[in-house]
């Protein structure tokens, strides 16, 4: 077990360094810079900037410069946000981001497991019919489109929520944008908990389980969820990296302080560090979360330590 | 029975999957010939007709028009033929890299397939849209470079499918018999291999085109995918979401559009699964 922790560990070092290397290289071929501005400055001045930020050095020795400083920690110097270092800004937005990021994940495990188990319960029957087309629709409908809608809905018709912004402490401003986050993950979740439930249903155990007098719910819960769980448990890597990708528009369309807003702000006004910050705090989490998975995988299923 | 003959039955048993099927090639149908059918241009403005709502059938506005006075049917249709024109590009894309690579990782096995795969995995791990945002905000916005750079992030899922089916196929006897009556490697692969794939190869694709639909539609929904003066269903949900306080019909008739395409797609794809796999069919 500790064994295979170890080997998936080690496998995310060249995820991340594929990462952030592409990202690094990727922004330096892009035309333009980060001190273009409408009236071109001073060339002394323009020296100094460079010199400051290294920019005047060779790209390989910048690029290695940035990963022994990504090493200790150093996410460098933010470009567009005069005297704020990367890390400062990032620390102000993922709260915001996490908090949204896991709110949406939570609702859709909890609201998408439960119609799952519904619609593996009554197989071909109404609620299984009701649960899948709602559940087909769900994946048809993206989030930048829900959250325009839920907007027109709750906030500009009902007058019930905020249609954005972000104040602090204020719970009400994320009801919309985790809704809207969430809706496609329930969809997804509830396909896939049904389709594995079905599958688990059929083995000679739970003909067992039932023959021995167990209520459907019993058997369901205690002997069916359980392995009938492993795909869903694998498919939290892709759910995290759709949710976090999900975010970034969410986080445009209602006007939240999360760190997905300063990637696209960041990408528009070449601020290389930003952009590399913000992209190796997300590959960070998306890969941290496959490894999670792993271990949970290897927890819920013994024959895993054995392969 | 051929296998195309029962793969066929299997699939008209889905009466969903059937509907889905005729209201998909109407929807083409309509992208096709739709913006005759309609006396205005994409980007004409009809100042007579300005912030018509729908349905108008007395001045030929069906969908109405957006809050600059555009023909919402018109620009709808037109957005719908260069998002699935996209779609399919980037799919072919997708599908030439995912099965040559499939197929030669699963082929020739060993150290070279574990290689390979490894690739795969560490590729999949990456937030690859994030890089495909960061490729179209550095680059400027050009339709190849969409489906070019969508279609490179969706060939990993193919090349893990093919390799699979590889895998299975290269132990059965025909390819054993192909090997000793002295055919080489690469007109095996073509020869044998490859056109026993087209059934999941199928499935894979009709799943994946409402997945590059999505991520089209996401990229023009950020501003960055097609731009003005060219439409999509992205660009329109963009653009009607700004004004859907004044013209809600500019974003709800692009959206809905799109998720019946999409919900179609995805009907078809799920009943196609079913049919190639008959072990829990009805």
């Amino acid at each position: 077990m500790m064994r295979h922790a170890a080997k998936r560990l080690l496998m995310a070092v060249p995820t991340l360094l594929v990462l952030v290397t592409l990202t690094f290289f990727l922004m330096r071929l892009a035309p333009g810079g980060p001190f273009d501005r409408e009236r071109s400055l001073p060339p002394e001045i323009e020296k100094a900037l460079a010199a400051e930020y290294h920019l005047d050095e060779s790209l390989p020795k910048q690029y290695l410069r940035y990963l022994g400083n990504l090493l200790q920690g150093d996410l460098g110097p933010s470009f567009q946000y005069e005297g704020f270092r990367v890390s400062e800004l990032i620390a102000t937005g993922l709260p915001v981001s996490l908090a949204l990021g896991a709110l949406a994940m939570g609702l859709a495990l909890l609201i998408g497991g439960a119609m799952g188990i519904l619609a593996a319960l009554n197989h071909r029957r109404l609620p299984d019919y009701g649960v899948m087309s709602a559940a087909l629709l769900g994946v048809s409908i993206p989030s930048y489109v829900v959250a325009p809608l839920l907007v027109l809905v709750f906030a500009i018709g009902l007058r019930w929520l905020p249609a954005g912004g972000w104040v602090t402490g204020r719970w009400s401003d994320l009801v919309l944008p985790v809704m809207a986050l969430a809706l496609p993950q329930i969809s997804a979740i509830a396909r896939l908990l049904r389709g594995s439930l079905l599958e688990v249903l059929q083995q000679p155990y739970l003909r067992t389980a039932r023959a021995k007098g167990l209520s459907p719910a019993k058997v369901i819960l205690r002997h069916a969820l359980k392995p009938a769980l492993m795909p869903l448990v694998s498919y939290l890597g892709p759910a995290t990296a759709g949710i976090l990708t999900g975010s970034v528009v969410v986080e445009q369309v209602f006007n939240l302080p999360g760190i997905g807003r300063y990637f696209v702000q960041g990408a528009l006004n070449r601020d290389y560090t930003l952009v590399l910050g913000v992209v190796a705090v997300y590959g960070t989490m998306i890969v941290l979360f496959n490894f999670l998975v792993d271990l949970a995988y290897g927890a819920l299923d013994p024959r895993i330590k054995t392969a | 029975m051929s296998p195309a003959r029962l793969l066929w039955q299997r699939f008209r048993a889905h009466r969903a999957a059937m509907v889905a099927l005729s209201v998909l090639m109407l929807i083409v149908l309509a992208l096709c010939i739709g913006p005759w059918l309609s006396p205005f241009a994409v980007d004409s403005i009809d100042f007579d007709g300005e912030w018509a709502t729908p349905p108008s059938t007395v001045n030929a506005h069906w969908f109405g028009t957006d809050s600059l006075g555009r023909d919402v049917f018109v620009r709808v249709l037109e957005g719908g033929r260069i998002s699935l024109l996209v779609a399919f590009a980037a799919t072919l894309v997708s599908l030439l890299i995912g099965v040559g690579y499939g197929a030669v990782a699963g082929y020739f096995g060993g150290a070279l397939d574990a290689w390979m795969m490894r690739t795969v995995d560490i590729l999949y791990a990456l937030p690859f849209l994030f890089l495909v945002i960061l490729l179209m905000v550095l680059f400027g916005r050009n339709v190849v470079l969409v489906f070019v750079a969508i279609g490179a992030i969706n060939w990993l899922d193919m090349a893990r499918v093919v390799r699979g089916q590889v895998l299975a196929l290269k132990q059965r006897e025909f390819v054993l018999a192909a090997h000793t009556h002295g055919m080489d490697s690469a007109a095996i692969l073509l020869r044998h291999i490859v056109p026993n794939l087209a059934g999941v190869v199928m499935v894979t694709v009709t799943l994946t085109i409402p997945q590059v639909i999505l991520t089209e539609s996401f990229l023009s929904f950020l501003g960055l995918g097609v731009q003005e003066p060219a439409t999509s269903w992205g660009t329109l949900i963009n653009e009607g979401a700004r004004e859907m306080q004044t013209t809600p019909w500019a974003l709800l008739f692009p959206a809905a559009l799109m998720a019946l395409t999409l919900l179609c797609f995805n009907l078809i794809g799920d009943a196609l699964r079913d049919a190639l796999d008959p072990r829990d069919a009805p």
